[in-house]
């Protein structure tokens, strides 16, 4: 069994992943494995907005940036589950498809979802980040000395 | 002095008629779409999401096609959008140390953990306009090179090493937000960085350009520029942890200044800095210049009278909505404050003439 902490943590990366998976691409995963079961809004998706803050010098007090726009959701099963979404834009079905993940995470059907809808979302990020890294590392410069004055 | 009449409301309808066929222009030319403002003029769209203070890239193209591509009109309208979204909460600080850079480079140092990553620039290219773009074309896919994820640690820290560089002391207050709360002078460091963050870029490139010239004189190098994303993570109270909710690109930009010492501070290298949302290169080179210069007071150096130095000028005239809008109702009708104008210059041409008669009479 695990314990509350690393249900925490594990709870914590799936709804990061969820979060910025690209549009429509939770409710086709989820959709191509579950139907979706029965749910009861806690609180349907609203729109608004989180204030992102930084640190002056990168390490120092912190600031307000500015905002960015969220959609957020809770909704539960009619076994109890309670699912949570909170996701970057204006993305209601997106937000929907996200909390119903969150919440059947935590049903017995955990470890086909793990399977057909949080490990390809997880590959598929890595391989829009890595694409973008090697990228970037094709325009890291090699610098070599061609002349050195020494006079 | 503002007096209501009426009689201009057809007039207006057709103005806003004609304004929306204008912004579709001829009607033989495809029309553009909202993704393609977005994809294609994308640092168009990080203008406006870094001074409309709103991260939001659909948005933020939405506002340019509806203002015609009329930047700080598109940026009005997302400050008026902004403020219709209840406020979910605020995020921790971002940790751009561990950005996933699409550019990073150092002015200041050629070897450094990480490397130089030039990245998307349009700097080395010769400013030659490219007619092949007047034509469809394909564009070739950008080279790659494997790499493996590896940490790419700020310049200041190595610095920071030798004790030569003034530390970012750590601190936790909760920063003020001029969204809420009127800016008041004198303003905290924090304040300052939020107003710059979302000032207009044109204004801050030209205050940042006079103390390069002179005015408040603080010689800067760019410690380090980089461009990537970040996660942003928030707390979810009704859950008890925070989460990842989402990802946004930023571009930071870290000056290193020479400082000769001052009444408190020992000779070292001081710091200016420079955080925006996009990529927005200039603008946080701007901002860490004049971050810099205001900073004065705080570095114990002497107040020269150089508009970057002060606070109120810089703070008070950085926004291009308060700016804008303070500016153009001068063309909304003041047919009563004129009138009285008039009045009193035609009384005044009166004395003056009798005035100029008595005279030529005596």
């Amino acid at each position: 069994m695990k314990d509350a902490v690393e249900e925490q943590t594990d709870r914590k990366a799936w709804m990061s992943l969820l979060a910025k998976a690209p549009e429509g691409r939770i409710s086709e995963l989820l959709d191509a494995t579950v139907s979706r079961p029965k749910f009861t809004w806690l609180r349907p998706p609203e729109i608004g907005s989180t204030m992102v803050r930084a640190r002056a010098g990168a390490a120092g007090a912190p600031f307000n940036l500015g905002e960015m726009t969220i959609t957020r959701c809770a909704l539960t099963l009619e076994g109890g589950a309670v699912g949570h979404a909170y996701i970057q834009g204006r993305r209601k079905t997106d937000a929907e498809a996200a909390a119903l993940a969150d919440a059947l995470m935590q049903t017995s059907v955990a470890p086909q979802l793990q399977r057909d809808v949080l490990t390809p979302l997880s590959e598929e990020l890595r391989a829009r980040k890595s694409a973008r890294a090697a990228k970037a590392a094709a325009t890291k410069v090699d610098f070599f000395t061609m002349v050195r004055g020494d006079d | 002095m503002y007096v209501a009449v009426k009689g201009g409301e057809r007039a207006i309808e057709n103005a806003h008629a004609w304004l929306a066929e204008e912004r579709r222009g001829d009607k033989d030319v495809a029309e553009l779409s909202v993704a393609q403002i977005r994809e294609q003029l994308s640092l168009a769209v990080n203008r406006v999401m870094a001074e409309g203070s709103l991260y939001d890239p659909d948005l933020a193209a939405l506002a340019i096609k509806q203002s015609r591509g009329d930047l700080i009109e598109a940026i009005f309208l997302i400050r008026a959008y902004r403020t219709t979204l209840p406020r979910f909460g605020a995020s921790k600080p971002v940790e751009t140390a561990a950005m996933a850079c699409d550019r990073r480079i150092s002015a200041t140092f050629k070897d450094l953990p990480g490397g130089q990553i030039l990245g998307p620039t349009f700097d080395y290219t010769h400013r030659l306009l490219d007619f092949k773009l007047a034509a469809d074309g394909d564009v070739p896919e950008a080279p790659e090179r494997a790499t493996e994820p590896a940490e790419v640690p700020h310049v200041a820290d190595f610095l920071n090493q030798e004790g030569l560089i003034e530390e970012a002391l750590f601190d936790d207050t909760e920063p003020p937000d001029l969204t809420r709360e009127p800016l008041e002078m004198p303003a905290a460091r924090a304040l300052r960085l939020q107003a710059l963050t979302r000032s207009d870029e044109g204004f801050t490139l030209g205050l940042a350009y006079s103390t390069q010239r002179g005015y408040a004189r603080n010689h800067a190098f760019v410690g380090e520029l980089r461009i990537g994303s970040v996660p942003v993570e928030m707390d979810i109270p009704e859950l008890g942890f925070s989460v990842e909710v989402g990802e946004v690109i930023l571009t930071e930009c870290e000056t290193v200044n020479q400082f000769t010492g001052s009444k408190t501070e020992p000779p070292q290298f001081t710091r200016g800095y420079g955080l925006v949302f996009g990529q927005t290169e200039r603008k946080a080179i701007s901002m860490a210049l004049v971050d810099r210069a205001l900073r004065w007071e705080e570095l114990g150096e002497d107040n020269v009278g150089a508009p970057a130095q002060d606070a109120e000028f810089v703070l008070y005239h950085a926004d291009n909505i308060q700016a804008t809008g303070f500016l153009e109702h001068i063309k909304l009708p003041h047919y009563v404050d004129f009138q009285s104008e008039l009045e009193l210059v035609r009384k005044l041409r009166r004395e003056a003439g009798a005035a100029a008669v008595q005279e030529a009479a005596e």
